[in-house]
């Protein structure tokens, strides 16, 4: 089976190209009207500060060390049937992080002064940590993709590859740092959240590159076979089940704390639309729905099931981290327990964040970016997975 | 044996290289004669000593003193510190200093008192700030560098307070003495500038009441050490153990 995006119609690849382009385009026109204008054209103030341009940039920044997973899986684990997916999971890994970049630092109040957030770095600060484990995960994947493909240089491979791997558990262990290590917050502050953040990963990168994958082949009007397509639907849905078990250690902790059942009662039953994202979004589009089409013979048999289940799990996963993020600050600041607070800067009010037009665009232009890079890589170099079923089948692979 | 032609040529070279020495030397201070008369009057405004590690400034604020409604030090910040532009979503406005009313709601107690950055000994700000903008001063002290900020608010997310702001908007008619800027943020400096002339800070100059006792914590002759060891005080969030430059009586 020969599958090479560089066979297709020009005629698609550039339709897509040039949406894909213009939504790319549109987040970048959102960064500057905001930039210009200050922050003050933003949904955004000074107790809902991280809006949904975090949600998406942390996303996409999350998803991007978990579909490396697929190239990790193959090469450091030595499953076949994943060997043919190490580049174009590795490709994924860095337009993601790309992505994801794009997003934070165009939202960034002084986002020209990037290059002092590269030279001026404070080690105390897991943004700090940021600085270094970015930059290098691009050279690493890069490297491993690169000897994936090269085959003279296919014996590094694997070196390379539990390098990625350590590295990108490093790296999430950081994203989810980031709020793991804020003391003064009762959404944050928990140990449970980095591990949390590399479990979600899994999930949400996994079910980007079965959407990818799904994309390619259509592309090249070729089929997954049927018995690898349900392979790596059961991974997804294990994944799914695994974060599902995080989510729910997460809040109990919080439960169990007396001083934090009233940011837990606020999220999860009577904070507006967070308690609505959180059950209807998270639990029900983004776990239940995925593991019934994932798992239940009758909802398999519906056509295109797992890429269904993977978008649920995409939508979810946005979902979670709009009650993680934005429901942590909306919740107002415990400054002195047991009082009712009032003040001219609204402290003990539950701030109502709703997000701007010029935020949207930026946020949606992560995907575009992702998207656009990706397609891009993918016209002029052979990434789509080539699966030999036959030689799999025979060696027995198939099933390892 | 040189030609005349040839000896001339050599003396009016060796003028051309005199005369352009002159005049390279003659330009060249004129160039960093501005730059050199700046940097005297940047060293005439330095104190002549940094910040001493051995002042730790705090201060002491008596909640039974602090009327509710009266915002005198908010003012006076204000004023002070150029915070006087208007925004659309007060929520999106630059608060350095507020007051907050608090009620006990099954005693029925109530209090007032200015809710301002705490100066804390171990800032959760100046830990996670990336670039190292957060920063504290060797007497306390704690800054942002307007220079380095990127405007990434991580600070805002770590301070326990809510006493840090990001500028939302463009600024004008600023105080220079006060740097400020859109994009970056920024919280109550103890009005650094004045402390530095050993003026007191603004809120503390204009509390009607007194209730706002500002000094060296360090020093065991000051009244605010003094009045710290003897009477009771609170910290706010005190179980997070970041030994608080700022105390208050009577909550």
């Amino acid at each position: 089976m020969q599958t090479e995006m560089s066979k297709q119609s020009g005629q698609s690849f550039y339709g897509m190209a040039a949406i894909g382009g213009l939504i790319s385009l549109l987040g970048v026109a959102g960064a500057f009207y905001m930039e210009h204008h200050g922050h003050q054209v933003s949904g955004m103030n000074n107790q809902t500060f991280w809006g949904l341009p975090h949600v998406f940039a942390i996303f996409l920044i999350v998803a991007a060390s978990g579909v490396l997973n697929v190239a990790s899986i193959g090469t450091v684990f030595g499953k076949k049937v994943y060997k043919p997916r190490g580049p174009l999971s590795g490709l994924l890994a860095i337009t993601f992080l790309a992505a994801g970049l794009f997003v934070i630092m165009l939202d960034l109040g002084r986002a020209d002064r990037l290059i002092i957030a590269m030279t001026h770095v404070n080690w105390t600060s897991v943004f700090g940590w940021n600085m270094v484990l970015y930059p290098v995960f691009f050279g690493l994947v890069g490297l491993y993709v690169w000897l994936l493909m090269e085959r003279r240089m296919y014996a590094y491979a694997k070196t390379a590859g539990v390098a990625a791997f350590i590295w990108r558990l490093v790296m999430t262990t950081g994203t989810g740092s980031i709020f793991g290590f804020v003391v003064a917050r009762q959404a944050y502050n928990s140990a449970v959240i980095a591990p949390m953040f590399i479990i979600m990963s899994f999930a949400w990168g996994l079910a980007a590159f079965l959407i990818f994958q799904r994309l390619m082949f259509g592309w090249n009007n070729t089929e997954l076979h049927p018995q690898v397509r349900e392979r790596l639907n059961n991974l997804l849905g294990t994944f799914i089940a695994a974060v599902f078990y995080f989510v729910v250690v997460y809040h109990l902790t919080n439960i169990y704390f007396a001083k934090q059942t009233g940011f837990e009662q606020f999220i999860l039953l009577n904070g507006g639309i967070f308690p609505k994202l959180f059950w209807g979004g998270y639990l029900v589009l983004g776990t239940i729905i995925p593991m019934l089409l994932l798992y239940v013979p009758s909802f398999q048999r519906i056509q295109g099931a797992g890429i269904i289940a993977s978008v649920l799990t995409i939508i979810g996963g946005l979902c979670f981290l709009y009650v993680f993020i934005i429901g942590g600050q909306a919740y107002p600041l415990d400054m002195f327990p047991g009082m009712e607070l009032k003040s001219t800067f609204f402290d003990g009010h539950i701030d109502n964040y709703v997000p701007s037009t010029p935020e949207i665009l930026l946020s949606i232009g992560g995907f575009g970016v992702a998207f656009t890079l990706t397609l891009i890589v993918t016209r002029v170099l052979p990434f789509v997975p080539q699966d030999d079923v036959a030689k799999l089948q025979a060696s027995g692979a198939l099933h390892d | 044996m040189k030609e005349p032609q040839d000896l001339i040529d050599n003396k009016s070279r060796r003028n051309f290289v005199g005369t352009a020495a002159i005049a390279g030397a003659g330009l060249g201070t004129l160039a960093l004669a501005p730059g050199l008369q700046l940097i005297q009057v940047s060293e005439a405004n330095t104190p002549s000593a940094g910040a001493s590690s051995k002042v730790r400034w705090g201060m002491l604020i008596d909640t039974t003193k602090c009327a509710s409604g009266c915002d005198a030090c908010v003012k006076a910040c204000a004023t002070e510190n150029g915070i006087n532009e208007t925004v659309k979503d007060p929520r999106q406005g630059s608060q350095w200093i507020r007051k907050i009313d608090l009620k006990n709601p099954k005693t029925g107690q109530e209090h007032s008192l200015p809710m301002l950055c705490q100066h804390c000994e171990h800032p959760p700000c100046v830990d996670v700030c990336p670039t190292g903008a957060s920063m504290k001063r060797a007497d306390g002290i704690v800054l942002v560098d307007r220079h380095i900020c990127i405007g990434c608010r991580y600070c805002m997310l770590a301070c326990p307070y809510k006493a840090r702001s990001l500028v939302h908007q463009p600024l004008t008619a600023q105080n220079p003495e006060v740097p400020r800027g859109q994009g970056c943020v920024e919280a109550c400096t103890f009005c650094v500038q004045r402390v530095d002339k050993g003026m007191l800070p603004a809120c503390v100059e204009s509390c009607p009441e007194g209730a706002m006792l500002f000094g060296d914590l360090n020093d065991p002759n000051s009244e605010i050490a003094q009045r710290v060891a003897k009477e009771k005080t609170t910290q706010v969030r005190g179980d997070l153990n970041l030994n608080l430059g700022v105390r208050y009586q009577g909550i």
